[in-house]
């Protein structure tokens, strides 16, 4: 179980995703940041509450929509802008991008640019532990667009017949751009599929911080026992749209607005007040401290240097 | 004459053959009311349909086949791959299955499909969605490979592409697609395999494929200025290969300069390279013959790097002054 200095931890990070995400749109839209960006917003506790059921030397696999996942891995946000800003001091060199951030040493081994192109790595990642018999595990995240890749019935299947150390989360933010799930899919949940590989498969509200941590812990102490992988689905949204180029055409906006409703983020802190575990003003300093950092990052990301044209060549090979 | 952007000659080439024949028909992700990652499909579903602009799962194999077996049996689909770099997760079905079907058959079935795919970097998306990968395809028998580089090209050679029998990866670039030109509005074919000199110049030819026709172009003109005289030739299709295009502007010149996106190593300029070598022009050859290529690198996400990773007008500029000169 969580104790109090714990959940407001948690609340702080989301507000840390949210109040980063916010910042990098508006950078993007004063052209500081280029190329695209997928925001998470709206869905922070998938990536909060599935990360604080791990230890901190476990690992994660991220995707294209990946910030949350990496600041809750606890990146160092200065890092994290720089990259996005793609100076020399970034967590990748200036070299990956929002789309490619990794934090290797914190375990976050990347974003990745293709749709699922983590799933099939988290099975040698897991394997790769086993064999070195570290108890650490492996969480691999993924959208639902990525389970109707033939990489996930690979990877989950080999996953679950040598019961590796994986859990996988699938963030089901009901679009894979502009295709619905119901468009997607011919099943219910996506967590049915599970029951091809012969491992648990779970669906829980991926709002609520608490039921992600729930069934994330449980995968994990499964994971760690040696008993295999699970698959967990977080039903959630994407407030905005799928990248910097959508007009969303394929949704209305009162479906937008109903599912800002369910925020996340204010739902938690709710809880928390509803608990005792701190006030009104206390989550509101909570949140003013989340947005000072962030400035501060920009601020260490804009006075940082390019990438030098002769470092062009470095780093293909070892 | 008309003008319309890159996207929009394709566009109307696919709405003009779905009205000319029932059995085309565009199969891809997001292709539907999304129109498109860049657009291009933009308000087909509206007009034909979603049986005939088919929205998929992300599912870049199952795509591939779909395609492969719709054309087997009598349709002309028109898939698409959002990115080149995701072409990878089709290749199974593109080159063991489509690719070999009708000589495996004894010729006795047909594959003819396009797939519609954007290639290259510009747009500061890194190294998952720059890619240019046209040489893995130009590698493999039994496809062709088709790689537009103005709005007028685009629309005659998606329709001559549809019209063919055999399976075509037709690869179109990313900051291409708002390029404008002149586009005539009835239908018309341009032959696979016929290359056309998009410019006359006497002191060097440049052979340059996609976006690097664009910026070949500019350099040339830049380059009139010093009284340097540059033919850019376009091969428009690289399988087939019109080989004799290319031979008589390098025996008319002397020189030669290949450009192209795509990283040099295993890039298509060597192919050029020996192909010309290995012709009547050799002995015409008055220089080596010079390739301007891609890095040997990922493309990077800085915006410097990244436009420093692949040949810009400056460096066409340079390296074909130099050839003109006798500096190489
Ligand atoms: C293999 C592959 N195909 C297509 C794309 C283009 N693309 C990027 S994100 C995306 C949608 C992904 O949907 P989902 O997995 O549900 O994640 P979400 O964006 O909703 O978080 C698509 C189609 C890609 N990056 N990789
Ligand atoms: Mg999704």
């Amino acid at each position: 179980m969580l104790n109090s200095r714990q959940k407001r931890e948690l609340l702080r990070q989301m507000y840390t995703i949210r109040a980063f995400e916010e910042k990098a749109e508006q950078l993007y839209t004063l052209g500081k940041i280029h190329g695209t960006m997928h925001l998470s917003i709206g869905m922070e506790a998938s990536a909060v509450g599935a990360i604080a059921a791990l230890r901190p030397d476990d690992l994660i696999l991220s995707t294209h929509r990946g910030h949350g996942h990496c600041i809750a891995k606890g990146a160092d946000l200065k890092l994290m802008m720089a990259e996005f800003m793609g100076k020399e001091t970034g967590y990748c060199r200036g070299r990956g991008g929002s789309m490619h951030i990794a934090d290797v040493e914190g375990g976050n081994l990347g974003a990745n640019g293709v749709v699922g192109g983590g799933i099939p790595i988290a099975v040698g990642v897991g394997l790769s532990l086993k064999m070195q018999k570290r108890d650490q595990i492996i969480l691999c995240f993924f959208g639902d667009g990525a389970a109707n890749l033939g990489p996930f019935h690979e990877a989950l299947n080999m996953a679950a017949i040598w019961k590796l150390p994986v859990v996988y989360v699938c963030e089901n933010n009901q679009y894979a751009m502009s295709f619905s799930v119901k468009k997607a899919f011919a099943i219910e949940r996506i967590s049915d599929r599970a029951a091809a590989y012969g491992m648990p498969g779970v669906t829980v509200d991926g709002n609520d911080l608490m039921a992600v941590y729930q069934a994330v812990s449980q995968a994990v102490k499964r994971a760690r026992a040696g008993e295999g992988p699970t698959l967990i689905e977080n039903v959630t949204y994407r407030w905005r749209g799928h990248s910097k180029s959508d007009a969303n055409r394929y949704r209305t906006r009162e479906e937008i607005e109903a599912w800002k409703q369910k925020c996340p983020i204010k739902r938690f802190r709710t809880q928390l007040i509803e608990e005792g575990v701190l006030t009104e003003e206390e989550a509101d300093q909570i949140e003013q401290e989340a947005y000072a950092t962030i400035d501060a990052a920009v601020a260490f990301a804009e006075a940082s240097p390019e990438p030098t044209l002769e470092t062009i060549e470095e780093g293909v090979y070892v | 004459m008309r003008e319309l952007s890159y996207a929009e000659a394709i566009r109307e080439a696919l709405r003009q053959e779905m009205q000319r024949d029932e059995r085309v028909f565009i199969i891809g992700e997001d292709v539907g009311v999304y129109g498109g990652a860049f657009g291009v499909t933009l308000g087909l579903v509206e007009e034909f349909g979603e049986e005939r602009v088919i929205d998929t799962p992300i599912s870049e194999l199952g795509i591939a086949g779909a395609i492969t077996g719709a054309a087997l049996t009598g349709m002309r689909p028109v898939g698409e791959i959002m990115f080149m770099d995701f072409i990878t997760l089709a290749s199974e079905q593109l080159v063991n299955q489509a690719a070999k079907i009708r000589f495996m058959f004894g010729g006795k079935a047909k594959v003819p499909f396009v797939l519609r795919t954007p290639a290259g970097s510009g747009t500061g998306a890194a190294a998952q969605h720059s890619q240019s990968l046209e040489n893995w395809f130009v590698h493999i028998p039994g496809l062709k490979v088709v790689m537009p580089s103005t709005p007028y090209d685009v629309k005659g050679l998606l329709l001559a592409s549809i019209r063919d029998d055999n399976p075509i990866i037709f690869i179109e670039h990313k900051l291409l697609y708002k390029v404008k030109g002149a586009v005539p509005e009835e239908p018309y074919t341009i032959p696979l395999g016929t290359a056309e000199v998009k410019r006359e110049g006497r002191d060097l030819t440049i052979v340059a494929t996609s976006i690097m026709v664009k910026r070949s172009l500019e350099a040339a003109e830049q380059l009139a200025h010093e009284d340097i005289e540059v033919e850019v030739v376009d091969p428009r299709t690289l399988k087939p290969l019109d080989e004799e295009t290319i031979i008589r502007s390098v025996m008319k010149t002397g020189r030669v300069l290949i450009v192209h996106e795509a990283c040099k190593t295993g890039g298509y300029g060597g192919e050029l390279a020996a192909i010309i070598a290995g012709s009547e022009a050799f002995d015409y050859l008055d220089a080596p013959i010079v390739r301007l290529a891609g890095r040997d690198i990922p493309i990077p996400y800085n915006r410097d790097l990244e436009y420093h990773a692949v040949p810009q007008v400056e460096n066409i500029v340079e390296a074909a002054r130099q050839l003109a000169r006798g500096e190489v």
